[in-house]
């Protein structure tokens, strides 16, 4: 069984598999040491379970995009899940049908070749070739929402879409065309030998009613049919598309327990190719909202560092961000865009990463840790003092022993550094803190700033407990080792982005505020919550900008018409305080006022 | 005849009643405070020429001795439409718009209705309200008056540090303006310390100082070669408290390139102004609200007394910072426009 125009089709899966064969052993190949010890360690685990149960939900039935809009979900599990049983059904097909073997294309083309070599008339085949039609409708009704998509993207929960270069527009071209050419060919295969399901012959009987029966026709038409399957294979891995494979290798990467690295590493190689493009990530981010700047988006920065040539463009975009975390929280592929932006960053900071910076870190003394607990109130919470006296009167009303170890003094955390690609100088802070907390032989760190929060439960890897300040107090309450009197006040609660979608402490904020006041919901909160406009992470943002950003979250927090707004970051608190008339407070400020002494 | 109301019995607002009644117009004049120039009455000296703030107030204070004046004090306006806006019917004679004022109908509106200083809390950094040496400008002017400066313990205080461009000049904070009589006012204060604390050391930190008007220039160079006031160029980034209840602040001296810290018995804020939350209500009922909330004239360079809506005039530090002079000065000028208007 052969024909001439089978070979765009064969040169076009040849094509596929020997690039990406190649593109995949070189991503491999640049794993670090960390990522390859975590395959040889995980790879005969049971992991590949969930690997798979994860590639079957994600890749194939795009669950996450479900959630984030189930018109969405459905148009992308048709074409991807549709297209995977038209593959699958198509091989089952062929096998039904020739019995004693084929040629692997032959799925691919079977109704051309059906009526032309003899067939074995299982009884099974009416009824495959009607589902096949029925997943071929299915496939069409998913074109038919991505075309409606391109003009209107709103009834599919997008207000805007990604704009794409032009190979990813001519692969489009061909992936769009794949289908409808196929329905074609078999119509006017069908047209000339009655064969196919209900689908095909209805169109080949519209075929014979407009005299649309030849030969030649036909030919053509499963030419096209294989030239457009052969053009979309051949620009697969050079476009967007190369998602569909990345995407499973990603997820079972992942399950194996890799992460991105300081550098760029393999693993950041396949998180650039398995970002399919989408563009959810542009209608939550806060740059694109208030500030309508719509290019340095996730999907775009992906983007400008694949595209090499635009190296610059990649910088300019990394710092242009709040990283508030709000893309990675609704990233239907899960990629975590904050590592790979300080990659980029830490890429363009070496000309400024010098050591030598911090001479002064050995002059510092370091005080005996009196108590138990360590508390660090970060360089935040010392230009909001009411938040670290606050935490001092909780501390003491609950009889807790215990040391402020950057009341004098102060050395960062390392982590605003770190945010902005400083690697080195980051790591030498963070030496220094550690080395504190060491000799201190404190037993738990409790601290009042997120940022802190985050970088001592990822960056430091302390051997002693590490606590937000919401978190203990959280746990005081629940003790009873302090109390606290109610009031009459009604509160709306901010999620700090460094809090919430970074370290995913959510609840115990809200039970602190729930103790002491009636805590109102607000309509974008949790993982959706709004960037205050004022974090570190961004460094070429103006004031005016991030007023905008600020004034965005204000505006969510004060919908409620609450009697004070809190919160559990300094950051976030200064950024509000400065801008509206309604107390805003921290949630230790909050308990700080309503304890009642023993 | 027409009805004039006047809102704000500061020093524009005074000054352009008393202008109008000496040209037999009768005018009703607002105050929100139980006192009439309490902007002014909370002062001890004033600059340049260290001039008595009473007996200023009390020269203003007596202008209003007219029968054509009629002041309203502890009245709160909150209230200001005109009829086109409203959408009431009762228009004069001659057509023109009338205003409703609270419930009242006037053909003529001066809005006069000041400033506000900007609440030092919203820098949380610098520690007001939370540690005990730190005070606003306004407390420091207090504390003059008295003859009665003290630290956090009641003792004479050793240091003093003042700082300037809190509220003013910040993007942070959302002003960009610079208040204009912080850096003369710092300047006199610190005069003012060493007079009654010959033995107190003073520090004023400045991003630059603006010496603009007649005679600050020469109170700058007095204070640093007669009274030895210290200038720092350089902002304060945070303060901090110490265990004897006096104020450790941290900046960086720009001249020398240097960071520093300090321990100071009292750090003052010299706080700018903003608009009034008067100003800010009444100009944008009646549509004239400008940046940061301040009235709008109609042109700044030769209808500064005008608005945009007929028949109302604005007049004082309603429409920017201004010093007591200027204020005096536009308040004069709304009442000229005023008395050419009917």
């Amino acid at each position: 069984m052969f024909s001439i125009f089978v070979i765009p089709f064969c040169l076009g899966v040849l094509a596929l598999l020997v690039i990406s064969v190649i593109k995949y052993y070189n991503w491999i190949k640049e794993f670090d040491r960390k990522q390859q010890t975590l395959i040889r360690k995980n790879i005969l685990t049971w992991k590949f379970l969930p690997a798979i149960w994860e590639m079957f939900r994600e890749c194939l039935l795009h669950w996450r995009i479900t959630k984030h809009n189930a018109l969405l979900g459905y148009m992308h599990r048709s074409l991807a899940f549709g297209w995977f049983l038209l593959i699958v059904v198509g091989f089952v097909q062929a096998l039904v049908a020739y019995p004693n073997g084929h040629q692997f294309y032959v799925g691919i083309f079977f109704n051309y070749f059906e009526p032309h070599y003899p067939v074995s008339h299982s009884p099974a085949l009416p009824f495959i070739a009607n589902l096949m039609d029925a997943l071929l409708l299915y496939v069409f009704s998913g074109l038919t929402l991505a075309i409606v998509k391109k003009f209107w993207s709103k009834p599919l929960g997008m207000k805007r879409t990604t704009r794409h270069n032009l190979t990813d527009r001519i692969a489009k071209a061909a992936l769009w065309s794949i289908f409808p050419a196929r329905l074609l060919a078999e119509g006017a295969t069908s047209a000339l030998y009655g064969n196919g399901g209900f689908l095909v012959v209805a169109m080949g009987r519209l075929m014979q009613a407009v005299g649309l029966t030849s030969t030649v026709l036909e030919y053509n038409l499963w030419t096209f049919y294989s030239l457009a399957l052969g053009v979309f294979f051949t620009l697969m891995p050079f476009t967007r598309y190369m998602h569909i494979f990345t995407e499973v290798f990603l997820v079972y990467f992942r399950q194996l327990g890799l992460r991105d690295s300081d550098s760029k590493s393999g693993y950041t190689m396949f998180e650039l190719s398995a970002c399919s493009r989408c563009g959810i990530c542009i209608d939550g981010c806060p740059i694109n909202r208030e500030l309508g700047v719509t290019d340095i988006q996730g999907v775009y920065l992906l983007q400008a560092i694949r595209n090499k040539d635009l190296r610059n463009r990649a910088e300019s975009i990394a710092n242009m961000c709040m990283v508030c975390g709000r893309c990675s929280a609704e990233c239907p592929v899960g990629i975590d865009l904050e590592p790979v932006r300080r990659q980029v960053r830490t890429e363009y900071a070496k000309g400024i990463d010098h050591p030598e910076g911090f001479q002064y870190l050995k002059s510092l003394h370091h005080f005996n840790a009196l108590g138990r607990v360590a508390y660090f109130g970060g360089c935040m919470s010392h230009l909001t003092p009411g938040i670290t006296q606050a935490m001092e009167q909780i501390f003491q009303a609950a009889g807790q022993s215990y040391w402020f170890m950057d009341q004098e003094g102060s050395v960062c955390c390392g982590r605003p550094l770190l945010q902005q690609g400083l690697v080195r100088q980051a790591q030498a802070l963070r030496d220094r803190n550690k080395s504190m907390l060491k000799k201190s032989n404190a037993t738990m760190l409790v601290t009042s700033c997120p940022i802190c929060y985050q970088s001592f439960t990822k960056d430091y890897r302390l051997d002693i407990p590490v606590m937000h300040h919401s978190q203990y107090i959280d746990m005081l309450l629940k003790n009873g080792k302090i109390k606290v009197e109610r009031s009459d006040m009604r509160v709306t609660y901010h999620d700090p982005c460094e809090l919430g979608r970074g370290c995913g402490v959510y609840d115990e904020p809200r039970h602190v505020v729930a103790a002491t006041a009636t805590l109102l919901p607000t309509q974008e909160e949790r993982e959706k919550s709004l960037c205050c406009g004022f974090n570190l992470g961004n460094t070429s943002i103006d004031s005016e900008q991030q007023v905008l950003i600020r004034d965005a979250a204000l505006r969510n927090l004060l919908e409620p018409n609450p009697d004070m707004i809190a919160t559990a970051c300094p950051m976030c608190k200064k950024a509000m305080t400065r801008a509206n008339n309604t107390p805003v407070s921290d949630i230790a400020e909050i308990i700080a006022n309503q304890l009642i002494e023993k | 005849m027409k009805k004039i109301a006047i809102l704000g019995a500061g020093p524009a607002g005074i000054e352009a009643a008393a202008v109008l009644a000496a040209n037999n117009c009768p005018v009703t004049l607002f105050e929100k405070e139980a006192q009439p120039l309490c902007n002014i009455t909370d002062k001890a000296f004033l600059f340049p020429n260290f001039a008595d703030a009473n007996e200023v107030a009390a020269s203003l204070r007596a202008k209003l001795d007219n029968p054509n004046i009629t002041l309203r004090c502890s009245t709160e306006v909150t209230q200001l439409t005109p009829s086109y806006i409203a959408g009431f019917q009762e228009e004069s004679l001659t057509g023109t718009p009338v205003w409703k004022v609270n419930e009242e109908l006037y053909d003529i509106v001066l809005l006069a209705t000041g400033y506000t200083p900007f609440d030092a809390h919203r820098k949380e950094e610098l520690g007001y309200g939370i540690y005990p040496g730190v005070h606003t400008s306004l407390e420091m002017e207090k504390m003059i008056k008295e003859g009665n400066i003290v630290n956090s313990l009641g003792e004479k205080p050793k240091r003093i540090v003042f700082l300037q461009c809190v509220g003013s000049r910040d993007e942070k904070s959302g002003n960009h303006y610079c208040s204009k009589l912080c850096c003369v006012t710092a300047v006199k204060q610190a005069i003012e310390v060493k007079k009654q604390l010959p033995d107190c050391e003073a520090y004023v930190f400045y991003m630059d100082l603006r010496m603009w008007g007649q005679g600050f220039e020469e109170m700058y160079r007095t204070a640093q070669q007669e009274y030895g006031v210290s200038f720092v160029r350089g902002r304060i980034s945070e303060a901090g408290g110490t265990f004897d209840g006096r104020v450790q602040i941290k900046a960086e001296d720009t001249l020398l390139g240097r960071p520093l810290k300090m321990t100071s018995d009292l750090l003052v804020l010299m706080v700018g102004m903003e608009a009034s939350k008067g100003t800010r209500e009444l100009a944008t009922q009646c549509r004239i609200c400008g940046e940061y909330g301040f009235a709008q004239s109609k042109d700044p360079h030769l209808h500064d007394c005008q608005s945009e809506a007929p028949g109302l005039f604005v007049a004082g530090a309603c429409k920017r910072p201004m010093t007591l002079t200027d204020s005096v000065n536009d308040g004069r000028s709304a009442a000229y426009e005023i008395l050419t208007s009917l």
